[in-house]
């Protein structure tokens, strides 16, 4: 106690000092790690050995699995946008005009989290599948072409990382469009503004750096997803994180896997980067729950 | 022109009503199939088309050994990392919050980072660092990785949380002649607690849930997602279904009553 009174400096870096130390041992320590093993060469039984000379692994590594880190894109993209058209009307709703339901409404956005991640996604197996509770009747009326598959396509891998990442796309939607004060609206409104003129120019620039981050939160995880890829997929529909988890857990080519995961990593922290130049950094970490 | 525009304005709000709740039926819907699903007397070993009504899986919820080991270390694994996750993470949001010192905005963003990395990047590069390391894998690296991935989550609640706190009422313990080590424990602690306990609710279930960096670095030990995994194939038995409602369930009461908690200590305020 001595200490801390004769400096008082020192009191924010006792405080941050147990979790500083957890994240440079177990966050940064083993990317640094990752990174050297992307220039080892040699086997697991062999043991392995570090050169530059390896670089090589990276042209490699990209040049047999492109198709796959093109796809991921793909879908990442698509989820990403199927989450928006999902996200931002449930958003404006919960928001605008759900008055004492929200909280109650709130919770149905985050409680997928509450049950597990690998059910929640063979749940879409039973409901998608080809005479499920919910497609059988709609085949059976017509609605739906009876030879339509969903199961196993591109379509139930992108829809199933849509719904697994959604809430992360809601809740910031939620929060920008919550924070907006209600008077600029009614102003737009005395002022002539029609009710859709007064969305466009009102609430949804305000919104934007709401469905920024959301757009990020949703695609960062969706393109290093493989659970969605195994289990709702087929062998066409393999993804870049499917490669990687392979590639160490079952070949254990760890240079190879080490160098897929670095160039995932620099794609998505020159997402970051570009977020924070564009809206800050203050936005983002304080948006991300 | 005022008539039509009313009509539309009517149209267009009961469509978003219809749209808003579609969105949150979709978001149920694979939750509501799982607990069903738990009542399923499943014919042969998949349990994805329904068959007929039981209570046998709910009766029969310990019958396989390695479900219940399985169920154990994940509860074990969640409980630690989220007791030591949630006061590494307060005290850091602490420091964020309420002092300015240098660096600071560059720790928030790293703090921020292990948010942003893609959960296989996570658990992959512990993995390379645990066998480089030579350290074994099983629950103690487990811990290690379940806590590294919460600090921040923890970090990112309780700074909101901390954001929003009065910082007079602490003065006005120092005026009373409070000392710093009283003012923490009979004011400012009292007040954050709720933030702590959201923040351990969210912790524990992270820990519970979590598969991709768990499969990394689990070694030989089978978490309640492991085991699922590896019985995709196999076919998943019922009761796992019976579990997963029982902790949604369990989850949800635990927020439920803590909402309703808060709620009356607002209302005793004057």
């Amino acid at each position: 106690m001595g200490l801390i009174r004769r400096h008082p400096a020192l009191v924010p870096l006792l405080l941050l000092a147990p979790g500083l130390t957890w994240l440079f041992s177990f966050y940064l320590a083993p990317n640094i790690q990752m990174f050297a093993s992307s220039f080892w060469n040699g086997t697991l039984e062999s043991g392995f050995s570090f050169s530059l000379a390896n670089w090589v692994n990276y042209p490699n590594a990209l040049g047999t699995y492109q198709v796959q880190y093109v796809r991921s894109i793909q879908y990442g993209f698509a989820a990403t946008v199927l989450c928006f058209a999902i996200a931002f009307p449930l958003a404006y709703f919960i928001a605008f005009k759900a008055g004492r339901a929200r909280n109650a409404l709130l919770f149905i956005v985050v409680a997928p989290f509450f049950t597990s991640y690998l059910l929640r996604t063979i749940g879409w197996r039973t409901i998608l599948g080809d005479d499920s509770i919910i497609l059988g009747p709609l085949k059976s009326i017509g609605l739906v072409d009876p030879s339509a598959r969903f199961l196993d396509t591109p379509f139930s891998v992108i829809a199933g990382i849509a719904y697994n990442f959604v809430p992360f796309m809601i809740l910031p939607i939620y929060v920008s469009l919550e924070k907006i004060d209600r008077r600029l609206l009614e102003a737009a409104q005395d002022l002539y503004a029609s009710s859709w003129g007064a969305f466009r120019r009102v609430t949804l620039p305000l919104a934007i750096p709401g469905i920024f981050a959301g757009s990020l939160l949703t695609f960062i995880p969706a393109i290093g997803d493989f659970i969605n890829a195994e289990l709702l997929g087929n062998p066409g529909t393999t993804m870049i994180g499917n490669v990687i988890q392979r590639q160490f857990l079952v070949v254990r080519d760890y240079p190879t896997a080490a160098a897929l995961s670095f160039m995932l990593m620099v794609l998505i922290l020159a997402g970051v980067a570009l977020y924070a130049r564009l809206l800050g950094t203050e936005e983002l970490t304080s948006k991300a729950i | 022109m005022r008539v039509i525009n009313r009509a539309l304005g009517w149209v267009s709000s009961r469509f978003l009503a219809a749209y808003a709740g579609l969105a949150l039926l979709y978001l149920m819907l694979p939750i509501i199939t799982i607990a069903l699903f738990s009542f399923n007397d499943p014919v042969g070993r998949s349990n994805y088309s329904w068959a007929s009504f039981t209570f046998d899986n709910w009766l029969t919820l310990f019958r396989d050994p390695t479900l219940v080991k399985a169920v154990g270390t994940s509860l074990r694994i969640a409980l630690v990392s989220t007791i030591i996750a949630t006061t590494i993470g307060t005290l850091m949001a602490m420091a964020l919050v309420r002092y300015r010192f240098r660096f600071r905005k560059a720790i928030d963003l790293f703090v921020f980072l292990p948010l942003a990395t893609p959960e296989i990047v996570l658990g992959a590069s512990l993995l390379t660092l645990f066998v480089t390391l030579q350290i074994p894998l099983g629950e103690l690296t487990l811990i290690l990785a379940h806590v590294m991935f919460n600090v921040s989550y923890v970090v990112v609640t309780m700074k909101a949380r901390l954001a929003g706190f009065d910082m007079r009422l602490e003065e006005a313990a120092a005026d009373l002649g409070a000392t710093p080590w009283q003012t923490f424990w009979r004011v400012t602690f009292p007040l954050i607690l709720p933030g702590i306990a959201a923040s351990a609710v969210l912790a524990f279930g992270l820990s519970l849930d979590d598969f991709v960096i768990t499969r990394f670095n689990a070694g030989q030990v089978q978490t309640f997602p492991v085991y699922i995994y590896l019985k995709v194939q196999k076919g998943i038995p019922p009761q796992v279904n019976a579990f997963a409602t029982l902790f949604f369930v369990a989850t949800v009461s635990l927020v439920a009553i803590g909402a309703l908690l808060q709620r009356r200590r607002a209302n005793l305020k004057p």
